[in-house]
């Protein structure tokens, strides 16, 4: 009892942790006994813990993805390592290279594609007064336009039966080529953006993929030597469907 | 290094999971940390001392890479290569629910709390542990912990109809 007023919410924090010694240990479980808001507080913390291990914990049974496991990984070169680091990339040649080429497609679809694709998006669909550079009513114009600056056949694909209009488009610089913009809205405002540009040597699986910056969704995708993406900020879900008829539309 | 690299590998699923922790299940961006931190630890292994703690120093690297991750993204906008992967489902819908905004919680923690927190209580490791890898007071790691348990304690207050899956 003596200790009582001694208990602190350090002294708390330590009995939740086991970090207390087993004398010190006793006079908080017992201290908890008297004490039912601390004992409540301590129950709450201690199933904060549980509850964190069963959402992380399952990761400790996963199978380690192949470019962790040993071998595997790329030693950066410096001084002593250097030669040891020769040998792993001689033994990296065959799939480990592959895997390391397959880790840096991605991040250049991304910085190329994804990114500024969702970047236009945010621009664009926000500005009240010119969201797009040339309307959907002259969609020939916009679409022989863009096709001249992009050196390439570009198509604005049909979105109405999702509810989305075209609302027009705009040429844009990206990265380091051109880029088009198309806009489309729906009845009630939403606005969705597809985004087109030239991908050199993409040579990739015929994918979806993801990604997203803040609230702009954007699936984009490679057909040929064009990259195409589509942004919106409304759910993954929503936009596959999207996405997948712009890509059959594209395609043919 | 061969023998080096296999008591690296010893440790490659405790770092997967607290990256995982750091990156709210985004397992593309935690495996990168992880990655980082092996090829880091490999390339740096001299450096590191026959019979100390090699758990400590890892997480030590991991936590520096992911530092300055951090730092970096606060200036550009942050895209995620890929949708959070499905957080591990759990038996009941409810339970489902409440540990998703648990994880949605932890995720929007100061750094700095989020790392004390995960380090005390997935790792298991001593307060005085994570003071020398984070070069910070004990008293400060306490602090932190504090105010992660007590953050994420508020937000349990609306799930005590269904509380969080209790673990065995």
């Amino acid at each position: 009892m003596k200790y009582e007023t001694n208990i602190t919410e350090a002294d708390l924090h330590a009995y939740v942790d086991g970090q207390l010694d087993a004398v010190r240990h006793a006079q908080v479980e017992a201290w908890l006994k008297t004490h039912p808001d601390a004992a409540r507080k301590v129950a709450d913390y201690q199933l904060l813990d549980r509850s964190i291990h069963t959402l992380f914990d399952p990761v400790l049974g996963e199978p380690v993805p192949a470019r962790l496991r040993f071998g595997a990984w790329r030693a950066r070169i410096s001084g002593i390592a250097a030669s040891a680091v020769w040998l792993v990339f001689g033994v990296l040649v065959g799939w480990g290279a592959h895997a390391i080429m397959a880790k840096q497609e991605e991040p250049a679809l991304l910085a190329h594609l994804a990114r500024p694709a969702a970047f236009a998006h945010t621009v664009y669909t926000t500005d009240s007064r010119r969201p797009v550079e040339i309307d959907a009513l002259e969609e020939q114009r916009l679409i022989d336009w863009l096709s001249e600056r992009l050196r390439t056949e570009v198509r604005a694909p049909n979105l109405v039966a999702f509810g989305y209009q075209l609302v027009g488009g705009r040429l844009l610089p990206s990265t380091d080529r051109m880029a088009a913009q198309f806009m489309y809205e729906s009845t009630n405002g939403v606005r969705i953006t597809l985004y087109v540009r030239r991908i050199d040597g993409a040579d990739i699986e015929p994918a979806f993929r993801f990604s997203r910056d803040r609230g702009v969704h954007t699936l984009y995708w490679i057909d040929g030597e064009l990259g195409y993406a589509i942004s919106g900020e409304i759910q993954r879900d929503l936009l596959l469907p999207l996405a997948e008829a712009a890509q059959r539309q594209l395609a043919i | 290094m061969n023998q080096f690299g296999k008591q690296l590998t010893e440790y490659i699923p405790r770092l997967r999971r607290y990256a995982r922790a750091l990156f709210r299940g985004d397992s593309t961006a935690a495996d990168d940390l992880v990655q980082d931190c092996l090829e880091r630890a490999l390339d740096r292994q001299h450096y590191f001392r026959a019979n100390s703690n090699l758990r400590a120093w890892l997480f030590t690297i991991m936590h520096n890479i992911y530092v300055n991750r951090v730092r970096r993204q606060a200036n550009v906008p942050d895209i995620v290569a890929a949708e959070p992967d499905s957080l591990p489902a759990s038996s009941r819908p409810e339970d489902a629910v409440a540990l998703d905004d648990l994880s949605r919680a932890i995720q929007a923690l100061p750094h700095e709390q989020k790392t004390v927190l995960l380090l005390v209580t997935l790792e298991g490791m001593s307060y005085r542990e994570v003071a020398d890898m984070l070069e910070v007071p004990e008293g400060t790691v306490m602090s932190r912990l504090a105010r992660a348990r007590q953050r994420l304690r508020a937000g349990l207050s609306g799930h005590r109809e269904t509380p969080l899956r209790r673990v065995k």
